[in-house]
């Protein structure tokens, strides 16, 4: 069998491959966006541009210093980590008690600012960050050729994202987490220090959106825009998940990359747009997210 | 009259958020829909001005009843990401729909002649007519606002349970004051069209939603004048700062808006305001508590 569907088996499958690698981004990012927003109540639109400097870290580390990749994949977390908590301390924190809205507004207007110093700094035409010597070449599955980076990005992705939910859901400090969330008050009277938790949650989120950043530099253009391009298809991918589920997140975010790349191979022109399309196909029946609990 | 153009599109969705209390992150998917609409009947389907018009606000109104209906089933935070989200799928339309022109949008449109009559190729006749225009949808708005109806959508905005209770069919109300805001929108957009000749995706690119939403915001939300206000500032800041620094500018458009959310979420008119009711509200603060018995 060479052909699927009226169309060639090794086109078909790289395009679901090509997918799998986008919904892996998909699903760490809006697993971010899922961790910050169930602690802080903010949605937070900064999280492309944390992802964009991510990946500028990266490339900035190999240009300047020479770090190779796998450094890079340590030092962008832990950058983009500190800078998360400056933004939490200097500016977030005194938006708890409103309208989660205002942490909507505030955290664009966050995204506006790196997005034009990048800009400015870097212009916008991309660049590139090549595959690291290890994983370089492509391995041969008989049906498909794998590109052994690609390989790389989805299992690593994975292992972050179910490494996360395991912190969250089946260890003490993410039982604290989830109490944090439910009830502050109550939390901090047992004696946890919860705005302390509450700004390392940020940044742990922050953290995870420069890893994805850094993952994503060699396979993608590093343009000062690339983290908001990226930025409302994950809110999609969180809406139609379902913004309190952790797992939600991650499931949908590699079921749509999934479903985009099918969509590539069918009907290109449709692409860009069926995630938007599914997300009110799913609004319609069901109004909380797939995997949200209506309140 | 590009500001005024904005100016409208800035009132009309001061109307939905500050009024409504819904925060619509996709705003500027209406008026680009209209302004493509307006530009592409004008030009190519011969229309006159103020037939185009009508039909741009027709095609926002239409598109405003199918994303509304969608959106209006979330609260929020929610709400705002599934406007952006819809909005998003239209900016994607209209760059590979065929007519729209793609990358280029939609160029030399004509401004033709008002009702057959009076050419607005002129640009003070051109003026009066937005200027027209404006002053009447600004008054259209006032109007709504202290009508019945706008009372219930401030009550809403309040408190939505308690409007509930009280046997309104809340998601009838929010849904009419989303499409009339977009309708707003489009003929913004359609106008905009008709001034500058052309249409492009930046009109229905999602960075104008965040600059509406910031127009609004920096000039009082909730204030008639605010959005007006806002508008010319942030037009303003644009034409002289653009050749200038660059980039810089949407730093500094970011900067205000951390600001505005951070300092002064009243903004100017509404800040004005405050100030001015402060020596009276000191008095009927007492009376207050009493009322607010009476009332329950």
């Amino acid at each position: 069998m060479t052909e699927i569907f009226g169309i060639p088996i090794q086109a078909f499958m790289g395009q679901l491959m090509l997918g799998l690698v986008n919904g892996s981004f998909y699903a760490m990012l809006s697993l971010g966006l899922a961790v910050i927003f169930g602690l802080l109540g903010i949605v937070n639109f900064a999280h492309g541009a944390l992802y964009m400097i991510g990946a500028y870290v990266a490339w900035f580390s190999l240009e300047t210093f020479g770090l190779n990749y796998w450094m890079a994949l340590l030092l962008a977390p832990l950058v983009v980590g500190a800078l998360g908590l400056v933004i939490e301390r200097t500016l977030l924190k005194h938006l708890y008690k409103l309208d989660p809205i205002y942490g909507l507004l505030l955290t664009f207007g966050i995204s506006l600012i790196f997005e034009g110093v990048f800009r400015e700094q870097y212009g916008v035409s991309g660049q590139s960050y090549s595959v690291p010597d290890a994983l370089q070449g492509a391995t041969n599955l008989g049906f498909m050729v794998l590109p052994n980076y690609r390989a790389w990005v989805i299992v690593a992705s994975l292992i972050v994202c179910l490494g996360t939910w395991a912190l969250i859901e089946k260890t003490s400090l993410g039982a604290k987490l989830r109490a944090g969330t439910e009830n502050p008050a109550l939390v901090q009277a047992f004696g946890i220090n919860v705005p302390m938790m509450v700004m390392f949650t940020y940044a742990g989120g922050a953290a995870l959106a420069a890893l994805a950043g850094v993952l994503a530099a060699p396979v993608i253009q590093i343009t000062p825009l690339m983290g908001t391009n990226l930025i409302i298809v994950v809110f999609a991918v969180v809406v139609i998940g379902g913004m309190g589920s952790i797992l939600g997140s991650i499931l949908t975010g590699l079921a749509l990359g999934l479903v985009e790349g099918l969509t590539k191979v069918f009907y290109p022109e449709a692409s860009n747009i069926v995630v938007f399309v599914i997300m009110a196909i799913v609004l319609m029946i069901r109004p909380a997210g797939l995997f949200g609990k209506e309140k | 009259m590009k500001a005024l153009c904005y100016a409208l599109f800035a009132c009309a969705f001061n109307l939905l958020l500050g009024y409504t209390g819904l925060l619509s992150f996709g705003h500027a998917a209406f008026m680009g829909a209209a302004a493509y609409g307006t530009g592409w009947l004008v030009r190519s389907g011969g229309l006159t001005p103020e037939l185009g018009l009508i039909a741009g606000v027709l095609v926002a109104a239409a598109l405003g009843l199918v994303v509304g209906l969608i959106a209006i089933r979330r609260q929020g935070i929610y709400f705002a990401m599934i406007t952006l989200a819809m909005a998003q799928m239209i900016f994607f339309i209209c760059l590979q729909a065929p007519f729209t022109g793609g990358e280029d949008g939609l160029q030399g449109v004509p401004r033709g002649k008002l009702f057959g009559l009076l050419p607005l190729d002129n640009d003070l006749a051109m003026y009066f007519f937005v200027l027209a225009i404006f002053v009447a949808v600004y008054l259209f708005i006032v109007r709504v606002v202290h009508s019945p109806y706008g009372q219930v959508l401030k009550a809403i905005r309040e408190n939505e349970p308690r409007a509930i209770s009280l046997g309104y069919n809340v998601n009838r109300y929010k849904l009419l004051a989303f499409v009339l805001s977009t309708a707003i929108a489009g003929l913004a957009g359609g106008l905009k069209t008709l001034v500058l000749g052309f249409a492009t995706l930046s009109d229905v690119h999602w960075s104008l939603s965040g600059e509406v939403i910031l127009m609004t915001l920096l000039g009082g939300l909730g204030t008639f004048a605010g959005p007006v206000v806002g508008a010319f500032t942030i037009i303003g800041l644009q034409n002289c700062l653009a050749d200038r620094v660059g980039s810089w500018v949407t730093v500094i458009i970011g900067a205000i808006f951390v600001v505005c959310v951070l300092a002064f979420r009243r903004g100017f008119v509404g800040e004005f305001i405050a100030r001015r009711k402060k020596p009276a509200a000191a008095e009927p603060a007492a009376a207050a508590p009493a009322q607010v018995k009476a009332h329950a």
